[in-house]
């Protein structure tokens, strides 16, 4: 694997967005191509080279390619959206939508991500370091498909609206969430090692919700059915299950109607 | 203004009968001439080895006004990675299916239309359908008043007050600068604001004591009591629900008898639109098939219909129609957002996003028959192309669309490509279909046949000396239609050459002009009708949530206006 090193040397005026950042753009280029490729500052078309210093090259496919950004970059938008292979390593934060639509490959940002990151993700692995914003693993506006697959990894806290429409994937919050987990989820599963606060899984078709801490104020479209015995993230535990949303439709399958299930450790 | 001379082309007019012809034509002052008649100054233009044809029109697309505007901001990922930067003469252009105002103009001119016909203005939003269209640039556009559930009309037309909805729709057409009487679900959308439908067209619609039929029936003689220009545009009962060809055929028969009555040279009294949602056989999904040709059959006989296709052209794209209880009904199917829009005494629409796959075989069946009905029908004036722009696809999309209609290759293609092909050629009849459309059958689906269902047909749809100088150019050699059938979808994506109006306004697919587009709407003259008058009045007073005095569609609306005005006070169809 061949490492491209982006090292920031400017940092933008307004928000830089640059969605030129992935594997799949940079593969098969050298350096100098690479601080040619286009970024946008607001309405006016810039280069990557202008606000970084590229040094290395590409691989000859995404897959063998890694982008060591060596600097934090809070005001870059779209870093490895849509990356489908090679890897990714921030040496800092980063703006909105990194991660966006990824398909595969490893997305890794060592301090914090801002709002709209993994949204609508495929798959590979996408860890982050510090906190992330709102609308994690969320649908883009508007949109009903949310993360579909893939992991999410969080080691820090996450903002409100997480995981909206999620339809397959993994998110594991080893930290706090706000509120509006999972509304509208059709499949998928969320793990929260922290507290919660309130609006969980309205309108929730189907996935699951497995919380280990506390919750300020149970959604009243959630039932308990019972408690079981579970192994989540390498934890041994014992869970409450509750399921829901019973405002919202549910599917059946094989005769059996399906629930979106929220799970919470119950304190030994 | 700058003169022209198209030389070399092969022009392709079914208004004059010219197939191909190598033939040079002038544009003066906007008109188009002899190319004699054009002074040493005029410009040439080369046109070897390239299809000439007048500007398309569009005979039924949803383009302009509220529910397209729903669309638009309920549907923020429409426009998510695709739009388009301005150039030096464009604004910048966003959205897929649902496609700005900018967008829409350009787009209708690069594939060389120079007029789109709005199919639903409810009466009450006039205004804001009028700033649409006088935002979208290049090309004309006229807008169709949603009338058939209009509780006026039927309260005349269940008295058989043939006259007074006459008036009415007169004053209507005045107050929202609209062109013609267009039904949608005729009595359904009323029985909506009760949860209710009617799905045949003789159920009742309730607390009016009248059937979709007597609309049906009332709005086409109203039509032709006035010698509109257009004829009645229907989107009928039923509309795709498996087994509704039966609710069809009994719509059509419905013009049985009756006669054209205008000066505009249009020989039909009923337009029956998008039929591909119409033509539907079997009693559930998993026995759903095409019944195109049964509805052809009877179409190709009875000669005072015309029709469009409204074919699925296999996109994600946006459902918006004033056929509110139809859109739930989907949103029921489909799970996704759902908006509902109700129009006081006129309307209501709906709007739903829609996927129409290629591994789905009930879409694939769709895409199937809407290709089947172009390729049954015998009289290509009678027949035209839409997608329903958005229902079944964007309008963009007609390049592709007439690609499987002028080649059998490319049809198979898609079919092998379909996931159960072998079910969709079972309920289908388009693998036995060898037809292909040629050019001057095509020059007839898009511009000479629908001018003439228009009414326009004096000025618009073809190529001779004293009409309207719109003419597409197309990269596209008549002797050698390329063996690929992408080439034909790639020669009708980007015209070489569009002059609207005698102006240059697209060359080699870019738009360089914005050219003057007008907004066409019908001015009827008809009697002093008091009771009509004090009817308005009331039904203003007690039911509607404006005055009457607001309701007109001001002419700084539409502040290019092409007004057709006509005189129906002297005895109907007189102008």
């Amino acid at each position: 694997m061949k490492t491209v090193t982006l090292t920031p040397t400017k940092q933008p005026e307004l928000i830089l967005e640059a969605d030129c950042i992935t594997p799949d753009t940079f593969a098969g280029k050298t350096a100098e191509q690479i601080a040619k490729l286009p970024v946008y500052q607001g309405k006016q078309d810039c280069t990557l080279g202008e606000f970084f210093s590229v040094a290395g090259g590409a691989g000859a496919t995404a897959a063998d390619t890694q982008i060591m950004i060596a600097g934090s970059c809070p005001k870059v938008k779209y870093i490895g959206s849509k990356m489908s292979a090679g890897e990714v390593v921030v040496n800092g934060d980063t703006d909105m939508y990194a991660g966006a639509w990824m398909k595969g490959g490893k997305l890794h940002v060592k301090g914090s991500v801002h709002s709209f990151c993994g949204l609508g993700m495929e798959g590979g692995e996408f860890l982050i370091d510090g906190n992330a914003g709102n609308y994690l693993g969320a649908s883009y506006r508007g949109d009903w498909r949310g993360m579909q697959g893939g992991l999410i990894r969080v080691k820090g806290n996450v903002g409100s609206d997480i995981c909206s429409f999620m339809n397959g994937g993994t998110l594991i919050v080893e930290g706090n969430a706000d509120v509006h987990i999972a509304t509208h989820a059709e499949g998928g599963k969320i793990i929260i090692k922290g507290n919660v606060r309130r609006r969980i899984g309205g309108q929730m078709v189907k996935g699951e919700v497995i919380l280990f801490g506390t919750v300020d104020v149970m959604m009243p479209g959630f039932k308990y059915v019972r408690d079981m015995e579970m192994e989540v993230d390498g934890t041994k535990g014992k869970f409450a299950e509750y399921i829901g949303d019973l405002g919202e439709r549910h599917p059946k399958r094989k005769g059996e109607t399906v629930y979106g299930k929220f799970y919470q450790k119950i304190k030994a | 203004m700058t003169e022209y001379v198209i030389r070399n082309g092969h022009l392709f007019d079914p208004l004059q009968e010219i197939k191909g012809d190598r033939k040079d034509i002038g544009i003066k002052d906007g008109k188009i001439v002899d190319a004699s008649d054009v002074s040493s100054s005029a410009k040439a233009i080369d046109a070897k080895g390239m299809t000439v044809m007048a500007g398309a029109l569009e005979v039924h697309a949803h383009v302009a006004g509220p529910k397209v505007n729903v669309g638009r901001w309920y549907r923020p990922e429409d426009k998510l990675f695709n739009s388009r930067k301005n150039s030096d003469a464009t604004r910048i252009e966003g959205g897929f299916s649902i496609p700005t105002v900018f967008k829409t103009g350009y787009e209708y001119a690069r594939m060389g239309y120079t007029f789109a016909m709005e199919a639903a203005m409810p009466p009450l939003y006039a205004r804001h359908v009028h700033e649409e269209i006088h935002d979208t640039p290049i090309i004309d556009e006229g807008a169709l008043p949603v009338l058939g559930n209009n509780w006026f009309l039927m309260e005349y037309l269940k008295n058989k007050e043939i006259e007074n909805a006459a008036a009415y729709t007169a004053w209507l057409l005045r107050q929202t600068k609209g062109y013609g009487i267009k039904v949608v679900n005729p009595g359904g959308t009323e029985a909506w604001a009760w949860g209710l439908n009617c799905l045949t067209i003789n159920d009742p619609v309730p607390y009016f004591d009248i059937t979709p039929s007597e609309i049906i029936t009332g709005l086409m003689e109203t039509n032709e009591f006035l010698g509109l220009p257009h004829s009645m545009h229907i989107h009928g009962n039923s509309l795709g629900n498996p087994g509704n060809y039966n609710v069809t055929m009994d719509t059509l028969k419905l013009a049985k008898g009756v006669k054209p009555r205008n000066n505009f040279g249009r020989k039909q009294v009923m337009h029956a639109t998008h039929l591909q949602f119409h033509s539907y056989g079997g009693d559930g999904w998993g026995t759903f098939e095409s019944k195109a040709k049964e509805i052809m059959d009877f179409v190709n006989k009875q000669k005072n219909i015309t029709i469009d296709t409204g074919n699925v052209t296999l996109d994600e794209t946006t459902t918006m129609t004033a056929d509110g209880p139809f859109e739930h009904h989907l949103t029921e199917l489909n799970h996704l957002k759902w908006a509902n829009v109700d129009v006081e005494l006129e309307t209501a629409a709906g709007v739903v996003p829609y996927i129409y796959s290629p591994n789905i075989v009930v879409n694939a069946i769709q895409w199937a028959i809407g290709l089947e009905l172009a390729l049954f029908c015998k009289d290509p004036m009678r027949c035209f192309i839409t997608t329903d722009h958005p229902n079944a696809g964007p309008f963009t999309r007609y390049p592709r669309v007439i690609k499987w209609l002028m080649s059998r290759k490319a049809r198979e293609a898609q079919i092998k490509a379909f996931k159960n092909s072998d079910k969709v050629v079972g309920a289908t009849n388009i693998a036995n279909l060898d037809r292909e459309i040629g050019l001057y059958e095509l020059a007839a689906m898009t511009r000479a046949g629908p001018a003439e269902a228009l009414g326009l047909s004096k000025s618009y749809g073809g190529l001779a000396p004293g009409m309207n100088a719109d003419i597409a150019i197309y990269n596209l050699d008549p002797k050698k239609l390329p063996t690929d059938p992408e080439g034909i979808e790639k020669a009708f994506s980007a015209v070489a050459y569009l002059f609207k109006d005698g102006k240059m306004v697209v060359k080699d697919g870019q738009v360089i002009d914005h050219g003057h587009k007008k907004t066409f709407w019908v001015d009827v003259k008809v009697k002093e009708n008091k009771q009509v008058m004090h009817d308005i009045r009331e039904k203003f007073l007690k039911y509607y949530s404006l005055n009457e005095g607001n309701y007109p569609v001001p002419d700084s609306y539409a502040p290019h206006p092409h007004v057709i005005a006509l005189d129906a006070t002297t005895g109907a169809g007189s102008s």
